[in-house]
């Protein structure tokens, strides 16, 4: 049965009716209209849908609605400041870090967390924490560029 | 060898079909310019290197340019966006058409200003002479360009160029970066419907019953769909279309064919059913010479497209007429099979390209416009998006061929290669849609009146399909290569990025170095031997440099090695040099690849090709194999199919050669086989041990190395 739900989205205040059950990513894509976050495979393995909660990266497919409320959600859109991009986006712009870019979204979600704890990682520590995230183009190399571009500029 | 004065003189296929200078450009009073192409952006970048064309063309800024996607009302038919001939065929139209255009506004400018010629200047699209202006965007109208594309108009000298050649950013990458919707996957239209596919068994040989009365009653949904074997369902929220599939899979009960043979590899020796010598060269002398012959045999698995995001589609039927967005890379073809499977007429059908995840061949794109097409009869004119889910996207989408090969060869006493012989066993490479009676497309298969399933086809050679690269480009005075076609299909087959050249140049390129090591001769030096095309030398050489290969220091388990073709033999150059260590598993450390791709368009846009070529292709040689059980496809999830991580992606160095009198050709399928040939090479290099079967997988190097101890 479906329950009203407020959640906090990008610093906004939301509220939708949905099934308990309901996974994020449909409440954040549909309901909310935030697209970036995209459907991967379903159960975790391939880091498309990643969001923030409460900091952390998880997947937004196999969180459902009743376990997020009263956390805080940050998807791709809620990284940039109004139309100011966050540092990690223009990054990925200056080296053309994609090929298809469908999961850039859930990368630049893992990166933003792995540079809130890491001012300054290492090639190997941005590998780490973009593991959970498939690539399926190629442009690993590229982006984990882009990631030490993103913590040195 | 081509040159841009040759080419100059066939009219491209592209033209031939699209002949109106109207089809490919529409200049507006706003400054822009609308270029239409018939091929679509699938991920590598192509609507920015045909902007660049167009630009450099018309003399204007590349920022006027507008790329419009295609679209069966509006765009030029070029076929399908695959085989990397978007630039040799849409580039080398665009190119004449803007040219001609250019031209032809020249002459109303001209005229407008009252001057001769001579006396122009020309900036941008602005038009000054004896202090007087007018603009291409002023000049403009339908009229000028309802004509045909003709050949006379001069084209610019690439000496000239101040667009093409230099490195430009993707006009596609801001809002895919920025998370803006952007994938076909993110429209949402007003109305719009959910939909899903309850698909059944991978060998599915028809619905015995269907329980739908739980899911009935489920709050939210809109329609089950249900003709013959097809089943789906339509529901207001796209997580109750889900819930809805998940229950109705349950609710199914199907009848089953044969499970796949267990054996792949040896099965496929058993059915050929045609047997096809695709080249023959006798020398009964150098033959002669033979002291030392070799043979060895090659497997390549069935390989999934795994794209990260799943097909998609929407489509709307409104007042018998349907329209369809898809990802599909041939719009003209799945228009025609989408008639073809609903019994419409074409022109009562209109496909619109939408960006998709990155495609790397024939997926489940059409199949999932037929699903969205099916399921919109029942939505009351309302659209309907279907998308895959990932469990359907591994079973159905179609895979990539699985080969055998075997190689014979002999020596002669100062190491020369005097006879080869190539054989290759293969299901055909190519079951798009557009080319056979029944529609490619699988829920037509699967319908109260079925269609037949296509068998999949090879295309024929010089490009060729199963056969692509099987011809060795080394000069040898004696070979003979033989295509096995196996038409029986124990899984769906069709094009996957570089189709029997992976395999091909896999196969040839290992066992070059086994030749080269039973003559003890260096590899490089052993291919330069058998090797006339300068430009293949050339990539050999600047690989070869690059990698400083002389300079190896051995070490143990660690190795290197190399691998090289011509991509179709007509395309890129490219040649590779791989640096692994073999512990617990094969780690590449190092790629460093050389590649001629002619002229280059966007730098920046073919190291990326081949810098994630070579990446997918390491992927596959370590990594990847579709799993077959009693039901068909085992590997329906990313447990079950892992890809190369990010901890795992190797170095990647690419070297361009720029060859600006050489017409342009494409990146996209350069480097898979010489990057899973320098791969194998290595991996023999650092374990004295010959791998032949891929993938190369902890597994398959222990057991190699137990039997040789």
């Amino acid at each position: 049965m479906a329950e009203h739900f407020r959640l906090t989205v990008n610093g906004n205040e939301s509220e939708l009716e949905a099934s308990p059950d309901t996974p994020l990513l449909y409440a954040l894509r549909n309901d909310l209209g935030l697209k970036g976050t995209r459907f991967g495979c379903g159960n975790g393995q391939c880091g498309a849908c990643f969001v923030l909660i409460d900091g952390h990266p998880a997947p937004a497919c196999d969180t459902p609605l009743w376990s997020v409320a009263g956390k805080i959600i940050t998807t791709v859109e809620g990284l940039s400041k109004g139309r100011e991009l966050h540092p990690l986006h223009n990054a990925f712009l200056a080296e053309q870090a994609a090929q298809c870019g469908y999961c850039t979204s859930g990368i630049l979600i893992s990166a933003a967390a792995l540079l809130a704890k890491n001012l300054r990682p290492t090639e190997r520590e941005v590998r780490e924490a973009l593991d959970r995230n498939l690539c399926r183009c190629g442009s690993h190399n590229r982006m984990v560029r882009a990631v030490l571009r993103a913590a040195r500029e | 060898m081509n040159t841009v004065a040759e080419t100059r003189l066939k009219r491209p296929a592209s033209l031939e079909k699209n002949p109106r200078l109207s089809q490919w450009l529409h200049v507006h009073r706003d400054g822009t310019v609308s270029i239409y192409s018939g091929k679509v952006e699938i991920g590598q970048g192509i609507l920015t290197a045909l902007a660049q064309i167009a630009a450099e063309e018309l003399g204007i800024a590349v920022e006027r340019i507008r790329m419009v996607p295609a679209d069966t009302a509006l765009s030029p038919d070029e076929g399908v966006t695959s085989g990397s001939l978007s630039i040799q065929d849409s580039g080398v139209a665009l190119r004449r058409a803007c040219a001609q255009a250019r031209t032809l506004l020249l002459e109303r400018a001209t005229a407008r200003l009252g001057v001769s010629g001579g006396d122009l200047r020309v900036e941008d699209g602005s038009v000054h002479a004896a202090g007087r202006s007018t603009s291409f965007w002023e000049c403009a109208d339908d009229a000028l360009f309802d004509r045909d594309v003709e050949e006379t108009a001069a084209l610019r000298s690439p000496r000239d160029y101040r667009v093409v050649g230099k490195p430009a950013p993707r006009r596609d990458l801001p809002d895919k970066i920025a998370g803006r919707p952007r994938f076909i996957q993110d429209m949402a239209l007003p109305g719009m419907l959910y939909g899903r596919v309850v698909r059944p068994p991978h060998n599915f040989a028809g619905l015995i019953s269907l329980d739908d009365s739980k899911v009935k009653s489920m709050p939210g949904l809109a329609a089950i769909v249900r003709d013959g074997g097809f089943v789906g369902v339509l529901a207001e929220r796209e997580d109750v279309a889900i819930s809805a599939q998940r229950a109705l899979r349950l609710a199914a009960s199907w009848r089953e064919a044969d499970p796949p043979p267990r054996d792949v590899h040896t099965w496929l020796k058993e059915h050929a059913a045609e047997h096809r010598v695709i080249s023959e060269k006798e020398n009964a002398d150098a033959r002669s010479r033979a002291t030392r012959a070799l043979e060895a045999s090659y497997t390549k698995p069935f390989l999934s497209h795994a794209s990260i995001g799943p097909s998609c589609a929407i489509a709307q039927i409104d007042d018998g007429k349907l329209a369809v967005w898809t990802h599909s890379q041939g719009i003209f073809n799945l228009r025609r099979d989408l008639a073809l499977a609903l019994g419409m007429r074409e022109d009562a059908i209109v496909v619109r390209h939408a960006e998709g995840a990155g495609c790397y061949g024939h997926n489940g794109a059409d199949d999932a416009a037929l699903d969205a097409a099916l399921l919109a009869r029942a939505a009351r004119g309302r659209p309907v998006q279907v998308q895959w889910m990932r469990d359907d996207e591994f079973a159905w989408a179609p895979c990539g061929p699985a080969m055998a090969l075997s190689l014979r060869a002999a020596l002669d006493a100062h190491g020369g290669i005097v006879d080869w012989e190539h054989e290759l066993w293969s299901n055909g490479h190519s079951s798009r849609p557009g080319r056979a009676d029944d529609p490619a497309l699988l829920a037509a298969w699967h319908l109260a009146r079925p269609h037949k399933r296509p068998s999949a086809i090879n295309m024929p050679l010089p490009a060729g399909a199963a056969d692509r690269n099987a011809v060795p480009i080394y000069d040898f005075p004696s070979q003979r290569v033989v295509n096995h076609y196996v038409r029986e299909m124990p899984v769906r087959t069709s094009a996957l990025r570089s189709l029997g050249a992976y395999a091909n140049v896999f196969a040839i390129e290992s066992f070059m170095d086994e030749l080269a090591q039973t003559a003890g001769i260096d590899p490089i030096a052993f291919r330069l031997r058998h090797l006339k095309d300068p430009r293949g030398r050339a990539v050999i050489e600047a690989a070869a440099w690059r990698a400083e290969w002389d300079r190896w220091k051995p070490a143990e388990g660690r190795g290197h090695g190399i691998g090289f073709a011509r991509y179709k033999n007509l395309g890129a150059y490219c040649a590779a040099v791989a640096e692994v260590e073999v512990g617990h598993d094969v780690r590449v450390e190092r790629l460093i690849l050389a590649v001629d791709v002619g002229l280059v368009i966007n730098p920046d846009g073919v190291i990326n090709q081949i810098e994630g070529g070579a990446i997918q292709s390491t992927s596959w040689t370590l990594k990847e194999q579709v799993k077959l059980g009693a039901r068909g496809i085992a590997s329906l999830g990313w447990e079950d199919y892992p890809i190369l991580k990010f901890s795992e992606a190797p170095v990647v160095e690419v070297e361009l050669i720029d060859r600006p009198e050489l017409p342009a050709v494409g990146a996209g399928e350069a480097a898979q086989g010489p990057t899973a040939a320098a791969i194998a090479n290595a991996v023999a290099h650092a374990l004295g041990l010959r791998m032949r079967d891929l993938p190369l997988t902890h597994e398959r190097i222990a057991a190699a190395i137990s039997q040789s101890t």
